[in-house]
């Protein structure tokens, strides 16, 4: 019970896509509680105009991720004392993405990555015609099922640097979406999704820094799919190039 | 102070193999304009030759070894990263390549003093 009767010293940004400021407030501790329960204490306890963005609370929707103490985080499944740092926890809203309010970021850049990449099913096949049959230990099918567990909750994209650096490049999730796609025997756009990811913001940009791979809540590995990709284009490129 | 997020191992690889590359880029032209003396003024690269054994500059040669040998073995890991099928053994791969590069530079330091 002693912990009940502790407090966390929280951080939180409070701002708009112009200008902002972190906030300090003090959450009473407990055993057993979530990022995501400190950022709601305080909306329903102390200050009802904080923004945030949250779901399921269960780790599917993808929705609720933020930046804890400078990482990035799914922030329902991140227990306060994984992030804990001298009792003091600062929380901002993602990175690499604009502020709407407080700590709600607009998600419109990265999923019109998704979009430039291919990351959408292109059928091989009618509703006419009859199911294609997938042997499940196909190996591309098992390459395309490593990446299916995505939740586009954009804790790759936040963590990487060459987004960051580069406002074009499409980031681990699309690219990793368009690997499972390219893997898919179901997914008839093979030469479109090349096309899309070789270009000035594709895979190629990727430096191999491993922050998607490395934060990545479901440990996806983004970095291993655009290493895919890279083998893809270049195999492509040699062969139309004959 | 260095971001949060950066702090992991191939991060670390990642900027190591950036600092080395530039590093190099940099010692390049004055190498070549140090050999290119043994035509043009052979008595200073003697002069240069006698400043080289000075033991700091022994050290120095160590830390030019080491980044010599990790970019080498970094770019290695790298390539294979990129054109070879996948391993997940990059974060073992990356240490590796700071081990051997360290035994090199170390072998060359013993040697050298």
């Amino acid at each position: 019970m002693s912990s009940d009767l502790a407090e966390l010293e929280v951080s939180v940004w409070r701002g708009d896509a112009v200008s902002g400021r972190y906030e300090d407030f003090r959450v009473p501790a407990h055993d057993n509680q979530t990022i995501l329960d400190v950022v709601s204490w305080i909306q329903q306890h102390l200050d009802p105009t904080l923004s945030y963005r949250y779901a399921c609370r269960v780790g599917m929707c993808g929705s609720c991720a933020m930046m804890v103490n400078g990482v990035p985080r799914w922030t329902c499944r991140t227990h306060v004392k994984v992030a804990l740092q001298d009792n003091r926890i600062s929380i901002g809203p993602l990175r690499n993405l604009p502020v709407i309010k407080d700590l709600a970021t607009d998600m419109d850049p990265f999923f019109d990555k998704w979009v430039a990449a291919e990351g959408r099913h292109h059928p091989s096949r009618t509703r006419d015609e009859p199911i294609e049959q997938i042997d499940p230990e196909d190996a591309a099918r098992l390459e395309a099922n490593k990446g299916i567990e995505c939740i586009n909750c954009s804790v790759c994209y936040a963590a990487c640097d060459t987004v960051a650096g580069n406002a074009d490049y499409l980031g681990p999730a699309a690219l990793q979406r368009a690997w499972t796609l390219y893997n898919d025997a179901k997914d008839d756009g093979r030469q479109a999704i090349l096309d899309a990811v070789s270009g000035t913001g594709g895979c190629h940009n990727c430096h191999s820094q491993g922050s998607c791979s490395h934060y990545c809540p479901n440990d996806l590995n983004p970095m291993a799919a655009i290493a895919g990709l890279k083998r893809a284009t270049a195999r492509s490129f040699f062969k139309r190039s004959k | 102070m260095m971001r949060p997020h950066r702090n992991h191992p191939l991060w670390y690889a990642f900027i190591l193999h950036r600092v080395s590359g530039v590093s190099l880029a940099l010692f390049l032209p004055v190498h070549f304009y140090t050999l290119a003396l043994a035509l043009t003024d052979p008595e200073r690269l003697d002069g240069f030759f006698r400043w080289t054994e000075l033991a700091v500059v022994k050290f120095a040669e160590f830390g030019l070894v080491f980044l010599l040998a990790l970019h080498m073995f970094g770019g290695l890991r790298l390539m294979a990263l990129e054109w070879l099928p996948w391993s997940d053994r990059q974060k073992s791969m990356a240490a590796g390549a700071a081990a051997v590069s360290f035994l090199i530079s170390g072998v060359f330091l013993l040697r050298a003093i």
